[in-house]
């Protein structure tokens, strides 16, 4: 009998013989309970449960062991709910969901997938799932999705079924927004920062790193887009009407009329009575810049924000400016920014990811992030002081803050 | 008919490495697969009913990648999976 033909420009297909038992679940339980950051690498999940008043974290994990998991997340109107999206490397994207804190996992009968084009436009097909949000707290069970290439899904029963965003995904501007499918970015090009205001559930913002940041009014049946202010990375047009990368965009809870977001061109702020983007990152030290990927606020302080800058000089190492590890603060909306660095080594190399910065809600405010090289670093003074949580994990693509009821 | 699981889908089956599962063509034979093992065939298949990159489907021994390709009762099938990157 003949071997299997191996697919031109394929490798290292699994042996077609006999392989040890393999256990199907490779799941190392979560075990989340109280205020518990959720770690997702380019390898699994883990947690980091914060015990003697975030004197110190255990890890667990991790589940999904060889899993890239993009984003992984517990739903904060029943403390309880936690979807994580992922995907292998080759096989297809999709959402896990688990009731009882990590311990079991129930994978979404509908994940996200495009709808078949109703016109003779080539099908759609979601690379990754990149975005989680929990929906507005009037919607118990909603759940939105961005995907890659630029999808955005719906889930009312709390992420078991994904339908299409039809508003977006079939808008007629879609591809003159999203652009050329051949020059999308390494990693994909993703729908990321879905935000909801918490006055109006019909009230939605997303980014894209084709286009820029889109507004809906009606939940996501239309779509505008709101980019005045910004500076485009690419074309003879600084100010085009489309073709910017905001890299993370979020709002304040309590003020839901001032955005922030972190660009691939700088750092900006947006008063919705300005209606422009203000470039804040100007404040910053020139030798530092405001290239970057996170931006997390303060929960209780509208103007307090904090970034973690990367070099985005000449060919854009992405890395600690100078490889000198810091985080930037500001109390006064961007209009200054403090150096925070105690506790951090000398030099460091790392990159801290769009989604790998998150607090949490205590008096004195946890700000945490996750590094590319597997470094999960914390402070509970408001960035003051650090000191690394957890080392020699994966890759980290998120970090978020839950804070479970058990 | 008997259909060799991939070790990554493995989480799938419970561990079973062959499993049964019938249909007229090989895309029949997907969704009996997916019937039987809820979810199993997004990972391999996308929305566009394409086999997803580095899935491949065997029958007889040989590569195929007309999911309309007919089946008989004795046919073999084999789903492999190519392993790359880090």
């Amino acid at each position: 009998m003949s071997e299997p033909t191996t697919p031109p420009g394929s490798r290292a297909f699994e042996p077609a013989g006999d392989l040890p038992p393999l256990d199907p679940h490779r799941h190392e339980p979560l075990d989340l309970e109280g205020l518990t950051l959720l770690v997702g690498t380019k390898k699994g999940v883990f947690s980091l449960t914060a015990a003697a008043e975030r004197s110190s974290f255990r890890l667990n994990g991790p589940a999904f062991l060889g899993h890239i998991v993009q984003h992984a997340i517990v739903d904060p109107r029943d403390r309880r709910t936690l979807l994580v999206a992922l995907r292998t490397g080759h096989l297809g994207p999709t959402v896990f969901r688990s009731t009882d804190f990590g311990r079991s996992w129930q994978e979404a009968s509908k994940p996200p997938a495009f709808a078949k084009p109703k016109d003779d436009r080539k099908s759609n097909v979601v690379e990754i799932v990149f975005w989680l949000t929990p929906g507005h707290a009037d919607e118990p069970g909603v759940w939105y999705a961005g995907t890659s290439p630029e999808g955005l899904f719906r889930s009312e029963d709390a992420g078991d079924t994904w339908y299409p965003v039809a508003g977006w995904n079939d808008h007629p501007n879609w591809i003159r927004w999203t652009g050329d499918m051949k020059e999308r970015n390494p990693d994909g090009s993703p729908i990321h920062s879905i935000l909801i205001d918490p006055r109006d559930a019909r009230h939605m913002y997303f980014g894209t790193g084709s286009a820029g940041v889109f507004e809906s009014n009606d939940q996501g049946a239309n779509w505008h887009l709101l980019n005045t202010g910004m500076l485009s990375p690419t074309g003879p047009d600084p100010h085009p009407e489309f073709g910017y990368d905001p890299h993370c965009m979020t709002l304040h809870p309590l003020a839901p009329d001032l955005l922030y977001q972190q660009n691939h061109c700088g750092i900006y702020r947006m008063r919705r009575s300005e209606a422009r983007w203000i470039r804040i990152g100007d404040n910053m030290p020139r030798e530092v810049g405001d290239i970057g990927f996170p931006i997390a606020l303060h929960p209780r302080e509208p103007n307090t924000a904090w970034v973690f800058p990367m070099d985005g000089t000449d060919v854009w190492p992405r890395t600690c400016p100078g490889g000198k590890p810091a985080v930037y603060r500001t109390r006064d909306a961007g209009e200054s920014w403090t150096r925070l660095d105690r506790g951090f080594p000398e030099r460091a190399w790392y990159t801290v990811l769009r989604q790998s910065m998150a607090v949490d809600t205590e008096r004195s405010i946890g700000v945490y992030f996750g590094t590319t090289n597997g470094e999960v670093w914390g402070s509970t003074d408001e960035g003051e002081s650090w000191r690394c949580l957890a080392a020699h994990l994966p890759h980290v693509y998120s970090v978020e803050v839950a804070s479970v009821v058990r | 008919m008997q259909v060799r699981i991939p070790s990554v889908l493995h989480s799938y089956t419970a561990g079973a490495r062959t499993v049964t599962a019938n249909g007229a063509t090989v895309a029949a034979l997907l969704l009996d697969l997916d019937a039987r093992y809820p979810g199993i065939r997004f990972r391999m298949v996308n929305e566009a009913n394409a086999l997803r990159p580095h899935m491949r489907v065997f029958v007889n021994r040989e590569s195929i990648s007309d999911l309309d390709r007919s089946l008989a009762p004795e046919d073999e099938v084999m789903i492999l999976h190519a392993l790359s990157g880090g």
